[in-house]
Formats: structure tokens, sequence, C-alpha cells
């Protein structure tokens, strides 16, 4: 590896040094097998304890919603009213990201369980299923962090990255950030409509309509399952259990937009080129998940409601290691980035949520009135060299 | 308004749990009370032979019961992985109210028997799925009847003979069974005890590898039928066991232009993996599409595309399961890692599987 230091054009109106790191094809492709080692020892390991695991998580999963639904029929007591909205919120938490989340990502299809399949899976939220294994294990996942591809960054209505182009539309990404995050779950349904390049004419409208068909009809059985038919099966408490199941949901996108946009967004988090990944290797590939991801630091009951979300890193390396294994796995993949003098980025939820949120705001504006922060870099030399 | 209210009740419940089914509830509670699955309770254990051993479950509400010669699926956990593997029930054919008898034998690499043989407990629950297969009696049940069976093909000629013995047939019958030794004779004293009770009924057990007996011995000929079952000719033929007795009689039968009345079913014994280091072969059958391809050693995805289909796919490297598709039979090998699967009806990835041999995927 080398190190060098150089004002990059770009960045010659702010003159802001940048450091680069640059590793050697072999480097990385050596990087590529210890993680390659790392994932067949995992897998070769799985077992009982994890079928255990998921299927416990599960259980508390379903022991949250009885309870919170059960706890709506004391709604007109305030404080039982809060404990049921904090019990939903808690299973919509774990259905969607430990439950949900990684189910889907196939990280227990090995255990042929038909209900746990990551094909057959659906979650309690209005995205349906089969979408989101597009938009998110497909789109997101192959093409992390290469800006104009990976459409995570943003989700076409804000900006996330300096090399997006500034326009005075990005003056409201802190509104179009806060709407997103109330409005989570209706956001990630929409994700793979792609709305901004039916705007731009990129994309023809007859495109959707199958995208819109399955959309109407998942968010159709969620909303007439909490905001009509347990509302009415609490009878005369019925505007009570909505506003319950209203907050609920609330709570629960609050958390997951949280939580996601620690993943990729927090300074220090690195993005990509087209060009930078055509052909990659997968030694390349890994690099790439590992300098696009962050995580967070916390309890591991933290870590379970994030859906070890907190291991972004990990999750983006192994997609499909059940999550239960990312904390094992995690000091041993920081172990192999300081190895190879890789940063790997993490901090406490206070911490990269502020850098998140903080950079959502600086984006807002042109790149000339702001300072960018993220000042090392890592790059790869693409080509095998002293190939006789 | 009554009489609606059950299904009312029901709409509702299903409408309340949405998106998980109801069973992914009550499984947590108690996996034998059911919406809609179908499972069985391990109510009693025999192990009668050091190979085999004979479960009795206790369905859910669900079962619908069986013909005799009719197979289900039985699916058991194993080190966190759920296994799943056809058996013929071997009791007499009974409705929604009976029990199902199994008998496994452990092969040598069995698996599923094997863990069965040495694990299976009363009190397990395993999943069932419902009775299914042509190989069944016909309904006007025939006079005279031949079974013939080898090895653990006992099981759905013997509920066969339960089921005329159940019905107070009126007619004969002749049953001959293949086993290596007497040791590995499951069901012997089954048997004598019907021909003992049952005049019409008569039973032969020939040993392939065992001659010290009275009767004839070694693997079948000819006269194994003419002189055990002089009238074969006349009767209706029920066959069930190995592939080399399969053959043999069948052949039998086909020489006398006797086909028509031999019913036969072959249990598949479990695929043994060919070695993925020998040129490739095979064929790769598309089974939805009905098309076929000659396996050319590539990805199954690839070998789709090139013959004209086009599966759902995404990352084609193996991250992102667009691709997973059920394999229904066959061997295939995992090109990251070099892995085989050589198990039927699982979710595959196609971008990164190949097929060693014939394989059969679901796409």
């Amino acid at each position: 590896m080398q190190l060098s230091t150089s004002t990059e054009a770009d960045d010659k109106s702010t003159g802001s040094k940048k450091t680069e790191l640059i590793l050697s094809y072999e480097e990385v492709e050596a990087l590529g097998r210890e993680l390659d080692e790392l994932r067949a020892r995992i897998v070769a390991d799985l077992g009982q304890s994890d079928r255990d695991y998921i299927y416990k998580i599960i259980k508390a999963q379903r022991g949250f919603e009885v309870a919170g639904r059960g706890l709506a029929y004391l709604g007109w007591f305030p404080p039982a009213w809060i404990a049921g909205v904090g019990s939903l919120a808690v299973s919509k938490i774990l259905d969607n990201m430990e439950i949900g989340h990684n189910v889907m990502h196939g990280q227990y299809d090995w255990m042929r369980e038909p209900s746990l399949n990551s094909r057959e899976f659906e979650w309690d939220t209005v995205c349906p299923a089969d979408q989101w294994r597009h938009s998110h294990n497909y789109m997101h996942h192959t093409f992390t962090n290469i800006v104009g591809e990976d459409r995570d960054i943003g989700y076409g209505i804000m900006r996330m990255d300096r090399d997006q182009e500034w326009n005075p539309y990005y003056l409201g990404n802190l509104l179009y950030a806060s709407m997103l995050m109330v409005g989570f779950e209706w956001g990630v349904m929409l994700h793979d409509l792609e709305a901004e390049n039916i705007v731009q004419g990129k994309r023809k409208w007859t495109d959707i309509k199958g995208l819109a068909k399955g959309m109407w009809r998942k968010a159709s059985k969620q909303v007439l399952k909490d905001y009509i038919v347990f509302p009415a099966l609490t009878g005369p408490l019925f505007p009570i259990t909505v506003a319950g199941n209203v907050s609920a949901n609330l709570v629960r996108n609050l958390w997951t937009f949280s939580i996601i946009f620690c993943g990729h967004f927090p300074s220090g988090v690195q993005t990509f080129t087209p060009e930078e990944c055509e052909n990659e290797t997968k030694g390349q590939w890994y690099l790439r998940q590992m300098l696009g991801s962050a995580n967070i630091t916390g309890t591991p009951l933290f870590h379970i409601m994030s859906g070890n979300l907190s291991h972004q890193i990990e999750h983006h390396l192994f997609p499909d290691i059940p999550a239960n294994r990312y904390p094992e796995i995690a000091p041993e993949v920081r172990a192999i980035c300081e190895k190879h003098g890789l940063p790997y980025n993490t901090g406490t939820f206070s911490h990269q949520i502020f850098s998140t949120w903080k950079k959502i705001a600086k984006l807002s504006l042109p790149n000339s009135w702001t300072e960018d922060d993220d000042n090392f870099s890592v790059k790869v030399e693409r080509e095998r060299k002293g190939v006789a | 308004m009554l009489d609606r209210f059950p299904s009312m009740l029901s709409s509702v419940i299903e409408a309340a749990l949405a998106p998980h089914p109801v069973d992914r509830y009550l499984e947590l509670v108690d996996p034998m009370i059911t919406w809609s699955d179908l499972r069985g309770r391990v109510v009693d254990v025999r192990r009668d032979t050091a190979r085999t051993v004979t479960l009795t479950l206790a369905p859910t509400r669900q079962w619908t019961g069986f013909r005799a010669g009719q197979y289900i699926q039985l699916s058991t956990v194993i080190k966190g992985v759920r296994h799943t593997r056809c058996f013929s029930p071997a009791n007499a054919e009974c409705g929604p109210d009976g029990f199902i008898e199994l008998t496994i034998t452990a092969h040598d690499d069995g698996f599923v028997s094997r863990h069965l043989r040495d694990h299976a407990a009363t009190g397990d629950v395993m999943g069932l799925q419902p009775a299914t297969g042509d190989f069944v009696l016909p309904q006007q049940r025939p006079e005279q009847a031949v079974f013939i069976s080898g090895g653990s093909g006992i099981t759905p000629v013997l509920s066969m003979l339960r089921t005329l013995v159940a019905e107070r047939h009126n007619g004969s019958a002749v049953f001959i069974h293949y086993a290596t030794t007497p040791a590995d004779a499951v069901y012997a004293d089954e048997l004598n005890a019907l021909a003992a009770a049952n005049p019409w009924i008569d039973v032969h057990t020939i040993y392939t590898r065992h001659t010290d007996t009275d009767g004839p011995n070694g693997h079948f000929r000819p006269e194994h039928l003419t002189e055990l079952a002089p009238r074969f000719a006349q009767a209706q033929t029920f066959l069930c066991g190995p592939a080399g007795l399969m053959d043999a009689v069948r052949e039998f039968y086909t020489e006398r232009d006797l086909d028509d009345a031999l019913h036969s079913e072959a249990f598949t014994a479990p695929s043994v993996a060919p070695d993925p280091n020998e040129p490739v072969s095979g064929t790769l059958s598309f089974a939805s599409s009905a098309r076929s391809a000659e396996n050319d050693g590539h990805t199954i995805l690839e070998q789709a595309e090139a013959a004209g289909l086009t599966p759902e796919f995404g990352c084609r490297m193996g991250i992102c399961f667009s691709c997973s598709a059920v394999k229904k039979s066959g061997c295939t090998r995992n090109v990251l890692t070099g892995d085989v699967d050589t198990d039927s009806d699982t979710h595959i990835q196609l971008c990164i599987s190949a097929p060693v041999g014939d394989v059969e995927i679901d796409i």
C-alpha cells in the first residue's frame, strides 16, 4: 500500500487536503481471500443454535405483538396506551429488521423452512417483499455506494453525496429527509417505482403498472389490519386504537430510518464512480462494501433492535450470513481492515446519526459553500502488475 | 347468519394477522394446533431390526387419509435444517381419523433415515404432506393378488395386504418378500401372523444373502413366481422394491405379455453425488417450461438463458437471491465453494449452481 497527499482539482475551491491510500491489485485479492475464508468458516458452522436464535426472536416478536394488541383494550388508560404503542412498535421493529430484512436476504434459506425462505417471506410493512428484494437485495447490495447506480444514495429525492450535482431543489434536503423519516415505510414501498426517473421521462408509466398493483395489494392489507380490523375489534375504543397503531408505525419508521441512514451516510463513508467498479473482482467488491458501510457500536440488545444493521460492514460483506453471527465476525473483520491499513467506520449511535444529519444539511448547499469532511480515500490498482 | 360465522371469523383472524399465516403464531404455542399446516406427532416408536425404525404418527385434523400404496412426505429437522423424504405408510388404508405407520430403513448413506433410526422419539412433531401416488389397489379389489416386495419396498404392498384383510377380502393373495437376511426381515412376525389368521394369504420370505432355508433363496428368478404363485397369470401383481428386483420382475411379465397386470412403484434410493471432477454430463430439465438442455457445465442460470428461458436474476454473484428456484432433483455444485447438494425439492441460487449429472429445476 502507499499513501499520497494531494490537493485535488475538484476541491480547489475549498482547498481541502485529501489523503489517498492506494492498494495494489494483489493486496485487494489477498483481502478477498481472507474474507472468503472467514465466510466459509461461518457457513460450515451454521446449525441448530442459529435456528434456535431466529425462532427465539420470532417468539419475542409475536409476544410483543400480542401484548401490544391486547393493551389496546386498555387504551383509555394512558400508561397502558403508551405501553401498548411501545410493545407494538418493538414488535414491528423486530419483524422488519432482525426477522424480515434478514430472512429476505436468504440468511435462513439453508434451514429449508418454507416459512423462513427468502422468496416466500412477507413482512409487516406496506412494501411488498418481492419489490423490496429487487430494490434492496439486488440494486443496493450489488451496486453499493456507486453514485448513479445505488438508488439508496438519496432514494432519488435527496442529495447524499458531493458527487451528485447540486441544484436549488436540494435546498430542501433536510425537509425531504425528515419527511422520508416520518413516512419511511411508504418511502421504502415507493422506492422501486424510481419516481424521479418517471418525472424525468426515463421510465414509462406502463413500466410501473405491475409494481403499483403489488403495492396496492400489500398496502391495503396492512392498512386494513392496523387502521380498521384491530381498531374495530376494540369497539368503542376505535379512534384511540387507530391513534395507537399510527404511533407504533411512526415509532418504527423513525427508528428504522435512523438505523439505516447510519449505515452508509456518516462521514468517512466512501462512494464510487461506475468506472471505478467496472469488471470488479470479488476482492474489489468486498473492499467497496467495507469502505461504503458504517457500523454503530452498542449493547447486544441495541444490535438486535437494529436488525444487526449496526454491523452494516459485516452485513454488506456477507449479506446472507445469519445476522446473529455478525457480532462474532466483527472483531475479525476489523482486524483484517487494520492489517491492510483500511478504515473501519464505527461509532456510537449519537455520533453516527449526528454525522449523518450534518451531511444531509451540508449537502443541501453547493459544494463550494461547504467543506468536504471526508479527506481520506482508498483507491485500488485495478490491474495486476508485473505479469510476465 | 350463524352458519356463516366460522368463515367470517376466520377471515377476520387472517386479516388481523396478515402478512403472517396463522400457523406461524400457533406453532409457537403448540406445533400440533394448526390452522392449515399438516403435521404429525410420533406416538409410538419401535425398532424391530437393527436397520429399521417404525414410527406411528397421529396427524393433525388436516389429514385426509391415504390409499394403500400411496406415499407421504415427512419432514424433520436435523442440525437446524429441515429435511424432507418420501415414505409409504405400512398400515391398512384409512380415513382422516387414522394413524400413519411408517417403517424407515436406515441406508448407509441415508442421512435422514439414519437420523430417524437413531433419534426418533415419542412426542416428536414432524411435517407432513398429504398422501399422493398412483400405485394403489384398484377400487374393484382384485380377486387374486400377488404382492412382491424387496427390502424397504415392503411398506406400500404390506399396506395393500393389510387393507384387504381389514376389508375381509374375498379372494386369495400371495405375498413374496425379498430380504437380505432373516435379521433384516422387518414385519416377518406380522406377515406370519397374517398368514396364520387368514387361510387365503400365502406368505413367502426369500433371503438374498442367506442360504440356510428350506425354500428358494437368492435374487428373483422366474421359478420363484411359477412355484410360489403358480396362478400369477390370472392375478393382479403389485411390485415395489430396489431397481434390480423391479427390472427382473418386469422382464418376466413382459415376456409373458402380462404388463397390464403388473402395477409397480420404484422407491428411489437416496441419490449419490456424482464425482464433480468427472467430465460434465447429463441433462438439465426445466420443469415448468417443459424444456431441457444437455448439461455443458456452466451455471444453471447461464444454461437456462442459452436455452432461451428468461429466469429472474439479479447480481449474478450469489448475493441477492433473486434467481433462487426449486431444484426438483439431481445434484448441483456451488461454483463458489465447490459444495455439492444432492437433496430434492430445495431452493438453490441459479447463478452460482452448476449441474452435476441430471438435474431438474423448476423454472
